[in-house]
């Protein structure tokens, strides 16, 4: 079953991505200020915006972890903030790029760029400390923990661009303010779409590892005892 | 078309696919070594339990 939705959200995703960036490389215009380079826009907004919806989910299986000690939500988390912050570490590069060509440097200390590196080094802490801990109920307890107090950084990062007073580099949302031409909507949408896909074909993989490795704990107490 | 931008956006494109593909090889040997490792605990717990 889980095999079969993986083949599944695999096929669809290569559905979806092909026929978009034939669409994003060979059918869409340059834009005006920007050229060719506005392209990674299809790659870096996806990214963290799916990056943004798995740590919701990991923040709700967190807090359903530690009210119901179940570990399928434990297993559900972990994968999502894995997945996420792989998502995030390539919004960073490609923006990091991006920012290269436009602006004329690779980084700015601006609250949107800080906010998101933070984000990525918090989940990252999250992944290195998580293997540290041997026993389980522990593990999932403290990961927990880690995981909802590592998400108050998300809402930073949305409204480092919205706030009032806040000088930053980065530019304002463009969605929202309907400042994105609207042949580019439903590339951009494909994208999002996409990337959602995939994702959720790793983390069916990667969650299913996680209850492999709770299996092999439980044998080696096993081995143990007898 | 300006070739800097093109440049660029290569640059950009390739990153992005370079750390999605290292991220499914990882996990990929990940979960060969995760089989591997509970074939092997399963086959000793079974001897042990036949002793």
């Amino acid at each position: 079953m889980r095999e079969k939705a993986i083949y599944i959200l695999a096929i669809l995703a290569a559905l979806v991505m092909i026929p978009n960036l034939k669409t994003v490389f060979m059918g869409l215009p340059d834009e005006a200020m920007q050229g060719a380079i506005y392209r990674i826009i299809f790659i870096h907004v996806p990214a963290a915006i799916n990056a943004q919806i798995f740590f919701t989910v990991s923040l709700v299986t967190s807090i359903l972890f530690l009210v119901k000690k179940n570990f399928l939500w434990d297993s559900i988390s972990v994968s999502c903030i894995e997945v996420g912050t792989m998502l995030v570490l390539v919004n960073l590069v490609t923006g990091s790029i991006w920012g290269r060509n436009q602006w004329g440097i690779w980084w700015a200390w601006d609250l949107r760029m800080t906010s998101q590196l933070m984000c990525f080094l918090l989940y990252l802490g999250y992944l290195l400390v998580r293997p540290a801990i041997a026993e389980p109920t522990q593990r999932a307890s403290i990961s927990a923990f880690v995981a909802i107090f590592a998400y108050a950084d998300i809402p930073l990062v949305l409204m480092a661009i919205r706030l009032p007073n806040v000088r930053t580099q980065h530019p304002g949302p463009v969605l929202e303010t309907g400042t994105m031409a609207p042949e580019f909507r439903a590339p951009f949408g494909l994208g999002v779409l996409a990337v959602f896909l995939i994702c959720t074909a790793l983390i069916l993989i990667r969650q299913h590892q996680e209850t492999a490795q709770r299996e092999i704990d439980s044998l080696r107490r096993e081995l143990h005892s007898i | 078309m300006d070739i800097t931008n093109l440049t660029y956006l290569f640059y950009g494109y390739s990153a992005a696919w370079i750390i999605i593909t290292a991220f499914v090889f990882l996990l990929v040997s990940r979960g060969r070594r995760i089989d591997g490792e509970l074939a092997r605990l399963k086959s000793l717990v079974a001897d042990k339990e036949r002793r």
